[in-house]
């Protein structure tokens, strides 16, 4: 379809066209059913190009334990895109105070406190714990499909605040993990191409914050531990990542003690599709209806 | 200098080794600090020297081993 490059003209689009929904606060909108089955469609494809790899496949909820994101530094490192879930703990009284506060407009979240849940920030977080201990020869490699949280909202249709990610983890010994990450990059780009996406993969950092993030996502750059594949969905000059590889380390290894047999802290890396995100690259690319879209995308996609 | 530094890297580096025993030049990414350990070592070492790097010295070599924070320290506070 069109070369042009607009971020508010391609929200209107999506939008005109039934994709999806606006709603009051940026970065919530609902989908429309074509949008999710092209979502799916996908999702299942990335399926079924897995599907000799043998990874256990497991769904999370969108709210984790709380000490999941308070023991892998999360809060150290994105402090500002982190959500909590607060509820109501108090009484008769309070209920009558807060529900006075709220209808009177005034300032009510003093009377609910903490729970022990947040948002998942990331896909791949709730399945750490899970896998604590020595893991089986080999590793292992897990797949999810689950909602993420961040807290950025924006007008850019590919900046969600709640989006989902088709997330592989592997946690093994470090040539494994990294064998298997480097795979994934040539087989995730070769994937997106077949599509019709102009992706191409680059080193990247995660939107760390303050100073202290300056350093970490300097250190990450010059370890290459991230990589995205770009698509360009907003702007030529800055592609959007469709999808995201990290390379952790024994970071969470070291945290919920998993080891390999040999009893080292095993390394992990995950990697994600931004599924929102492909779609839309999809729309950018092929246009707003896909009845028109190539018969090369529309095979692979409706087999 | 040293010792400042040697202590902090005791408080805040993580290390696997005995920072005491550790030559000036050795490798402390080698010896186990990670990435968040060296951020609160950076942040210890402004607290210490009353200085703040600046954002083009927030990075892995500036702190990759004693002597390497003590030449960065040094340039910071004869400035």
């Amino acid at each position: 379809m069109t070369t042009e490059f607009d971020a508010q003209g391609f929200y209107d689009g999506l939008v005109a066209h039934g994709l999806i929904v606006p709603v009051r606060v940026q970065g919530a909108f609902g989908r429309g059913a074509v949008f999710e089955d092209v979502l799916e469609r996908f999702n299942a494809l990335v399926s079924r190009l897995s599907s000799g790899d043998g990874a256990d496949h497991y769904t999370f909820p969108p709210v984790i334990d709380r000490t999941i994101i308070e023991r892998t530094d999360y809060l150290d490192s994105f402090p500002h895109l982190a959500g909590t879930v607060f509820s109501f703990f108090g009484k008769e009284k309070q209920a009558r105070e807060l529900s006075e506060r709220v209808h009177s407009g005034q300032p009510w979240s003093d009377l609910q406190g903490i729970t022990d849940v947040c948002l998942n920030p990331a896909a791949c977080y709730p399945v750490y714990p899970t896998i604590a201990g020595t893991l089986p020869a080999g590793g292992r490699l897990i797949t999810m499909t689950n909602w993420v949280y961040r807290h950025e909202p924006s007008p850019e249709p590919t900046r969600m605040q709640s989006f989902r990610v088709r997330e592989f983890v592997r946690a093994g010994a470090p040539d494994d993990v990294l064998a298997w990450r480097d795979q994934w990059l040539e087989r995730g780009v070769s994937l997106l191409r077949s599509l019709g996406l102009p992706a191409t993969p680059d080193v990247a950092t995660d939107p760390f914050f303050g100073r202290a993030g300056k350093m970490l996502a300097a250190s990450q750059k010059e370890l290459k531990l991230k990589f995205e594949v770009l698509v360009p969905v907003l702007s030529l000059e800055s592609p959007t990542a469709v999808c995201s590889f990290n390379y952790h380390q024994e970071h969470f290894g070291h945290v919920f003690g998993i080891h390999t047999q040999d009893g080292r802290e095993a390394h992990t890396a995950c990697l994600g599709f931004g599924l929102e995100r492909v779609v839309m690259a999809l729309f950018k690319t092929h246009g707003f209806d896909p009845r028109a879209w190539p018969t090369q995308v529309r095979d692979r996609l409706w087999p | 200098m040293i010792e400042k530094i040697r202590r902090i890297l005791k408080d805040h580096g993580r290390l696997a080794k005995e920072v005491e025993s550790l030559p000036e030049d050795a490798d402390l990414y080698q010896a186990g600090m990670t990435s968040h350990a060296s951020v609160n070592v950076m942040l210890a070492l402004e607290g210490e020297f009353d200085i703040e790097f600046p954002d083009h010295m927030l990075k892995r070599s500036v702190f990759e081993s004693i002597a390497a924070m003590r030449d960065a320290v040094q340039q910071l506070t004869q400035a």
